[in-house]
C-alpha cells in the first residue's frame, strides 16, 4: 500500500480493510462452536427422518388419495382435481420419482414449520411495534438477497453436511415473506374495528387471538404460500450439502450434463409446488367464499358428517 | 330533570393535546394560557379538546353537537377512556376512569358501557350473534349466556332470525343495528353513541332515531349520543352540546339552545331550525301586569286561554281563530300574554325584545 500512490479519483482502490479476511473468521467460530449445536443437530435430524419416514411408509396411491382429500376439504372440488392430476404426472416421471418427492416434502415440510415457529411471532411483534418493524427490515432484506452460497459454508462448518443444515439454509431464505406478510396482515387490520374490542373490554391478547389474527389470516396464509414456494425452490441449492430427494437429481443430472434427468427432476419439484400451493391457497379463502358455510359442513367432511347426519 | 338528579358521567376539565410535546404544551397553557395558534407554532401540538367540563344525570340523553373536526369523537372517546386525557378526569358513577388500572377498565367497558360507533366496527369474521356477544365473551361468560343474552339483544332491535348471519350479508341499517345490540347486551348503564346513523341514507336514520328512541324510552340507559346534525341533537337529546374547535360552547335543553344561543356560531346552526314544537308560552310571553301597564285595562273574556308549557304550534291554533292575543293561564291564575308580534317572532326564533318587558 506504501509503494502505491493514493488516487483520490479512485481512492477504494488503495484502501484495503481486508474485510474478507477478517470475515473468514465466521467459519473459525462455527469450527469452533460444533460440538455446541450438535445435540440440537441431532434432535432436528431424527425428526426430519421421523417425517420423511412416515411419508415413505404411506403407499403412494394411498398418500394420493390423502392430498386429495386435504385439497377438496381445503380449496375444494376444482382444486381437488388439479391436485390429483398433478399427483399423477409427478408419479409417472420416473420410477422413483415418488419416493424421492416425498424426502423433498419431509425437508419442505420441517422447514416450513420451523418457518412458522420462528416467522409468526416475529411478524406479529413486526406488526405491532413500529421500531421492531424498522429493525427487522433490513435483517429480511439481506436474508431474502444475499446468494445462498454465501451462507451455506458457515452453515456446513457449523452444523455439518445433511437435512439440518439444508433445513437451517431454506429457512434463511424462506422466512422473510411470512414476516413481513403477517406484520402486513396485522397492520391492515381494520383500527376501528380493534377500537371497538377495547371499547368492549377486550384485552390485548383478546384482541390478538379474537380480532387481529383471524383479520390477518388470508395475509397470513399468503405469507406461507410464499414461505412453501421459496422452500421448494431451495431444494436444489440444499442438494449441495447432502439433502436428498428431487433437488439432488436435478443437482446430479446437471454434473452429468443429463437433461433428460434433471427435466425430470424439475418437473417433480414444479408438480409438487402446484400440489402445495394450491392447498395453501384454498386455505386463505374467506368465509364468504366458502358460503358461510363453517369447514365441517363443506368438502369430504361435510359429506361424511350429512352422511351420518342421514343415517341417524 | 328531577330536582335531586344523580350524575353518571362527569367530566372535569378535560384537555387533549395531540402531539409529541403535549406534556410540555399543556404546561405552557395552564400557565400561561397560550391560544390554540400559539400552541400549534411553538410546540407542533394540536388542540383536540379544550377544557371541557360536563355532567350527565342516570338516564338523561345528552348530545353532543358539533361539526366534523369540533373535537367531539375525541371527546367521547375519554369517557370509556379509548382515549386518555392530557389533563382533567372522568368519573363514572363518582368513580375516577383515569386512576383505574387496566383490569378495572377492562371491567368498566364490558360491563357498564356500551358503545356504537359511525363505521359499524362490526367483526367481519364474526356472525351476528357473536359480535352481539363480543363483552360477554371477553368477560368469559359461557356459551349459554352468551346464547340467551345475545338472542334478547338481538329481538330488542328486530333482527330476530338473523343471529347466524355475517356483517356483510346484512344491510348499512341493519348492520348499524347489529351494533347496538352489542352495545345494549351487556345491559351497560351508559350508551355512548358516536355518530351512529350519520353513515344512514336518511329514510333508514329517521327509523332508527325510532328505534333508538324506543329503547331508550324503555331502558332509560344515561347516553352520550355525539351528531352533526342539530335536527337529530333536538329530537334526541334532552340536553345539547353545542362543540366548536374542541370547545364546549353552550350546553342546554333544546329550547334554550334554539331560543337564547350563546354565540353567533350558535345562532347561525339554530337558524333554520323550527321552533313550532321546541319553543313554549313562557318563553315569550309577557307577564300579564306589564302587558296592562302598557295598554291599559284589558277585558280578557274573548280571550283563546293557552298554559306555559304550550309550544308555539298550539299558541298558533289558537291564535288564528281571533284578533286577541292569548292569554297564558298556569293554575286557575293569569301569568302573562302572548301578543301576535310575540308568536310570529317566536316562530321566526327571537325573542320580541319590545313586547317582553322580562
Amino acid at each position: 500500500m506504501a509503494d502505491k500512490t493514493f488516487d483520490w479519483l479512485n481512492p477504494f482502490a488503495s484502501i484495503d480493510l481486508s474485510i474478507g479476511e477478517r470475515a473468514d473468521g465466521i467459519k473459525q467460530w462455527a469450527i469452533s462452536n460444533r460440538d455446541l449445536i450438535q445435540p440440537t443437530k441431532r434432535f432436528l435430524e431424527s425428526l426430519i427422518i421421523k417425517v420423511e419416514a412416515a411419508l415413505q411408509a404411506v403407499p403412494p396411491l394411498v398418500m394420493l388419495a390423502i392430498l386429495v382429500l386435504i385439497a377438496w376439504q381445503a380449496a375444494g372440488r376444482r382444486v381437488a382435481i388439479v391436485v390429483a392430476c398433478c399427483l399423477v404426472i409427478l408419479g409417472l416421471l420416473s420410477p422413483d420419482a415418488w419416493g424421492l418427492a416425498m424426502t423433498t416434502l419431509a425437508i419442505v415440510t420441517a422447514s416450513v414449520i420451523a418457518c412458522a415457529a420462528i416467522g409468526l411471532p416475529l411478524g406479529i411483534l413486526a406488526g405491532k411495534s413500529d421500531r421492531f418493524e424498522s429493525v427487522i427490515r433490513p435483517v429480511l432484506d439481506t436474508m431474502q438477497t444475499i446468494p445462498a452460497f454465501v451462507y451455506l459454508v458457515p452453515v456446513v462448518m457449523l452444523i455439518g453436511i445433511g437435512n439440518v443444515s439444508g433445513v437451517v439454509v431454506t429457512i434463511i431464505f424462506a422466512l422473510p415473506p411470512l414476516v413481513r406478510l403477517t406484520s402486513l396482515g396485522i397492520r391492515g387490520v381494520n383500527p376501528s374495528v380493534v377500537e371497538a374490542a377495547r371499547a368492549f373490554g377486550a384485552s390485548p391478547g383478546q384482541i390478538l387471538r379474537k380480532v387481529e389474527l383471524p383479520l390477518a389470516t388470508p395475509t397470513i396464509l399468503a405469507g406461507l404460500n410464499q414461505t412453501i414456494m421459496l422452500s421448494l425452490s431451495m431444494v436444489v441449492i440444499a442438494s449441495m450439502i447432502a439433502v436428498k430427494g428431487l433437488g439432488n437429481e436435478v443437482l446430479r443430472a446437471m454434473g452429468r450434463l443429463d437433461a433428460g434427468k434433471a427435466i425430470v427432476g424439475g418437473l417433480g419439484i414444479v408438480m409438487l409446488a402446484i400440489v402445495l400451493d394450491r392447498i395453501t391457497q384454498g386455505l386463505g379463502r374467506s368465509g364468504r367464499e366458502r358460503g358461510h358455510l363453517p369447514w365441517w359442513q363443506t368438502g369430504p367432511v361435510g359429506v361424511i358428517a350429512r352422511l351420518i347426519g342421514r343415517t341417524n | 330533570m328531577a330536582e335531586t338528579r344523580e350524575d353518571v358521567i362527569r367530566c372535569e376539565g378535560i384537555w387533549k393535546i395531540f402531539g409529541d410535546k403535549s406534556r410540555q404544551a399543556m404546561e405552557a397553557v395552564l400557565s400561561k394560557g397560550l391560544s390554540k395558534t400559539d400552541i400549534r407554532q411553538q410546540f407542533d401540538c394540536v388542540v383536540g379538546v379544550q377544557d371541557a367540563s360536563f355532567t350527565v344525570g342516570r338516564g338523561e340523553i345528552f348530545c353532543i353537537m358539533g361539526l366534523s373536526g369540533s373535537g367531539k369523537s375525541t371527546l367521547i372517546r375519554h369517557i370509556n377512556r379509548l382515549i386518555e386525557p392530557t389533563s382533567g378526569a372522568v368519573y363514572i358513577e363518582g368513580e375516577n376512569v383515569n386512576a383505574m388500572n387496566a383490569q378495572a377498565l377492562r371491567r368498566l367497558r364490558a360491563e357498564k358501557i356500551g358503545m356504537v360507533f359511525q363505521s359499524m366496527a362490526l367483526m367481519p369474521h364474526r356472525t351476528v350473534r357473536d359480535n352481539v356477544a363480543f363483552s360477554l365473551e371477553v368477560r368469559g361468560k359461557t356459551e349459554a349466556e352468551r346464547a340467551k343474552v345475545a338472542s334478547r339483544a338481538i329481538d330488542m332491535v328486530d333482527l330476530t332470525g338473523w343471529d347466524a348471519k355475517y356483517p356483510d350479508e346484512l344491510s348499512g341499517g341493519m348492520q348499524q343495528r347489529v351494533g347496538l345490540a352489542r352495545a345494549l347486551a351487556a345491559d351497560p348503564t351508559i350508551l355512548l353513541m358516536d355518530e351512529p346513523f350519520s353513515a344512514l341514507d336518511p329514510l333508514i336514520r329517521r327509523q332508527l332515531q325510532g328505534t333508538f328512541m324506543e329503547l331508550s324510552a324503555e331502558l332509560h340507559k344515561t347516553t352520550v349520543f355525539i351528531t352533526h346534525d342539530l335536527d337529530e341533537a333536538i329530537r334526541i337529546g334532552d340536553r345539547i352540546a353545542i362543540m366548536k374547535d374542541g370547545v364546549l360552547v353552550q350546553i342546554g335543553t333544546p329550547e334554550e339552545i334554539v331560543t337564547n344561543p350563546a354565540d353567533d356560531y350558535v345562532a347561525e346552526f339554530v337558524a333554520g331550525i323550527s321552533k313550532l314544537d321546541l319553543v313554549t308560552a313562557a318563553r315569550i310571553m309577557q307577564p300579564f301586569a306589564a302587558y296592562v301597564q302598557a295598554n291599559g285595562p284589558q277585558d280578557t273574556a274573548a280571550w283563546p286561554v293557552g298554559k306555559p308549557g304550550d309550544k308555539l304550534n298550539e299558541l298558533v291554533d289558537l291564535a288564528v281563530g281571533t284578533d286577541h292575543p292569548i292569554l297564558i293561564v298556569a293554575g286557575g291564575q293569569t301569568v302573562g300574554v302572548v301578543t301576535k308580534r310575540a308568536l310570529l317572532r317566536g316562530i321566526q326564533g327571537r325573542v320580541d325584545a319590545e313586547g317582553r318587558a322580562a
